[in-house]
């Protein structure tokens, strides 16, 4: 049953969005989460909506994936758009009780649930169509600077994608374990909440241990394996930008300008 | 030199338990391995044959006595990643040696480590996976892989480094039958074919009889050295040290009792039951 749950959705895929190279798409996202935050109106957030719109058309991801996204962050999305049509000062609109609901409220709530929305679809997209290892590739050359002032980048990088090497495993393994505690009469389906967490001590235990072992087994394996951090390392992929990547991103950077231009004349 | 693998006086004791007596794991091993043989060290649990592979390329080093790789003391730190590099090691679980998610970048890590080229590294990863049969399998997850298969991509990830000498540290332990003779075949084709030194951990007779040599231990010392047909034939002396000679040994060692006249040393199957079929015939 575990062995369902995947991490890092990202849909394999040929096209363009694919294609580009993660620091590239980094720097997009970036770019985009600036644009959508210096939006004030329906011309600005049209203009970054129609970016969106555009790049996932050429993801080739299924709209219906994106939207699957927003489930888990529906609670904070009402939650927002409620204190703020409750909270905003200005022209009152109705009136009950305590509560006021103001014409400006109405406004922001509206903006405030369009914008997360945006947000969330536009970083899914990232990862949707990134997997895992060009994500910690890009961050780790986009960090590189960094190494300067001794942030160990390499070294972050590199526990990076050992841990999504490991999630699968470690999964495997929890089943396992979860497996046997249940054939000596465990019981992970029954009582209060209390009661259920004290039932998965019996299945962290062993999974710690052996994940300790199993760390202690691997850095012996990557030592035989020549490891020493990443001086002196070279790559089997290199990170190559290529026109197209510089094209879109000057296309970003004119969506940037342009919301910068429109939010300026309150657009 | 021909000698990849040499100890002299080799002495070794893991640090003790509290309030315990250190046990000494190794009790002076002096083994030459010369470059180009199938070896497979045999051993009971315990027999210090886990101990003496690690020092193979050291992973432990020497409390007492010496350890040449290629010419190499593995005590000199400066020489530790050319060392590594001569001998590469293959271990007993394969979950716990695979570094990355993607099996073309498992097999590239190693050479990546050494500062390769990346177009070098990219043919080198491709011979790697040629080499052991898994080349279609380059852009798999390892964990959709069986144990045999885990364990070519380890056993890929060490080719790529281009090594002299490969220690296979009981990797066939945790594999079922049919994993076991996948890694055995890949082995043994890679020492025919490519002429790399193979030392082969394990406590299976089965795969001792395929080698060129068989080094038995026990408690931390090398009690017999010699060609399969003169060491597995030795049954007493063996089951006095918690080995079971091969089945077909086994087999024949009661036929000669019975008054049958059978070689002893008939190691394979075939063999054997040319062996016996001839025997039956005169």
């Amino acid at each position: 049953m575990l062995k369902d749950i995947t991490l890092g959705q990202f849909f394999p895929g040929n096209s363009l969005a694919h294609r580009l190279d993660p620091r590239t798409k980094i720097v997009l996202t970036l770019l985009y989460i600036v644009a959508l935050f210096c939006a004030k109106w329906f011309v600005s957030y049209g203009l970054v909506a129609a970016v969106l719109l555009i790049a996932v058309k050429i993801s080739g991801v299924a709209p219906r994936a994106l939207v699957k996204g927003l489930k888990p962050i529906l609670f904070i999305i009402c939650f927002t758009a409620v204190l703020n049509l409750l909270y905003t000062p200005g022209e009152p609109l109705v009136s009950f009780w305590i509560f006021t609901i103001t014409r400006e409220g109405v406004q922001t709530a509206f903006f405030m649930i369009l914008r997360i929305v945006m947000l969330i679809m536009g970083t899914f997209l990232l990862t949707y169509t990134t997997s895992p290892i060009a994500l910690t590739d890009g961050l780790e050359t986009l960090l590189g600077p960094l190494k300067k002032i001794r942030v160990p980048v390499h070294e972050l990088a590199m526990i990076m994608s050992i841990a999504l090497r490991f999630i699968p495993t470690l999964i495997e393994e929890t089943d396992k374990i979860m497996s046997a505690q249940k054939a000596r009469g465990a019981d992970f389906e029954t009582g209060n909440i209390l009661q259920r967490a004290r039932a998965l001590v019996p299945i962290l235990v062993p999974l710690f241990i052996s994940a300790f072992r199993r760390a202690d087994e691997l850095a012996v394996a990557m030592e035989c394996r020549c490891y020493h951090g990443g001086q002196g390392r070279t790559k089997l992929r290199v990170l190559r930008c290529e026109a197209r990547d510089y094209l879109v991103l000057l296309a970003y950077c004119l969506m940037l300008a342009g919301v910068l231009v429109l939010a300026r004349f309150g657009l | 030199m021909s000698d990849i693998i040499k100890t002299e006086h080799l002495t070794f004791s893991y640090p003790p338990d509290e309030g315990k007596e250190p046990v000494q794991a190794l009790k002076g091993v002096d083994l030459t391995i010369e470059k180009g043989c199938f070896t497979v060290i045999l051993g009971h649990n315990g027999s210090g044959k886990s101990t003496l592979a690690k020092h193979m390329n050291a992973v432990l080093l020497p409390e007492g006595g010496t350890v040449w790789v290629d010419g190499m003391d593995t005590r000199d730190e400066s020489l530790l990643l050319e060392i590594r590099r001569r001998v590469g090691m293959v271990f007993q679980n394969p979950d716990n040696q695979i570094v990355a998610n993607v099996v073309e970048e498992d097999v590239a890590f190693g050479p990546e480590n050494l500062g390769v080229p990346t177009e070098e590294i990219r043919r080198r990863v491709d011979a790697a996976l040629r080499a052991v049969g898994m080349e279609e399998f380059c852009l798999h997850a390892p964990h959709h892989l069986s144990g045999g298969q885990k364990q070519r991509i380890a056993i890929a990830g060490v080719i790529a480094m281009e090594p002299a000498c490969i220690v296979l540290d009981e990797s066939t332990a945790m594999l079922d039958p049919m994993g076991r003779r996948e890694v055995l075949d890949t082995v043994r084709r890679l020492n025919r074919e490519k002429g790399i030194t193979i030392a082969l951990i394990t406590h299976h007779m089965d795969e001792a009889a395929m080698a060129d040599r068989v080094v038995v231990m026990d408690s931390g010392r090398v009690v017999m050295d010699g060609p399969p047909r003169k060491i597995l034939v030795r049954l007493e002396e063996l089951r006095a040290i918690g080995l079971d000679a091969p089945h077909t040994v086994e087999l024949l060692h009661g036929l000669r009792e019975d008054g049958l006249d059978v070689p002893l040393d008939a190691l394979s199957v075939t063999e054997c039951a040319g062996a016996i079929a001839q025997a039956l015939q005169s």
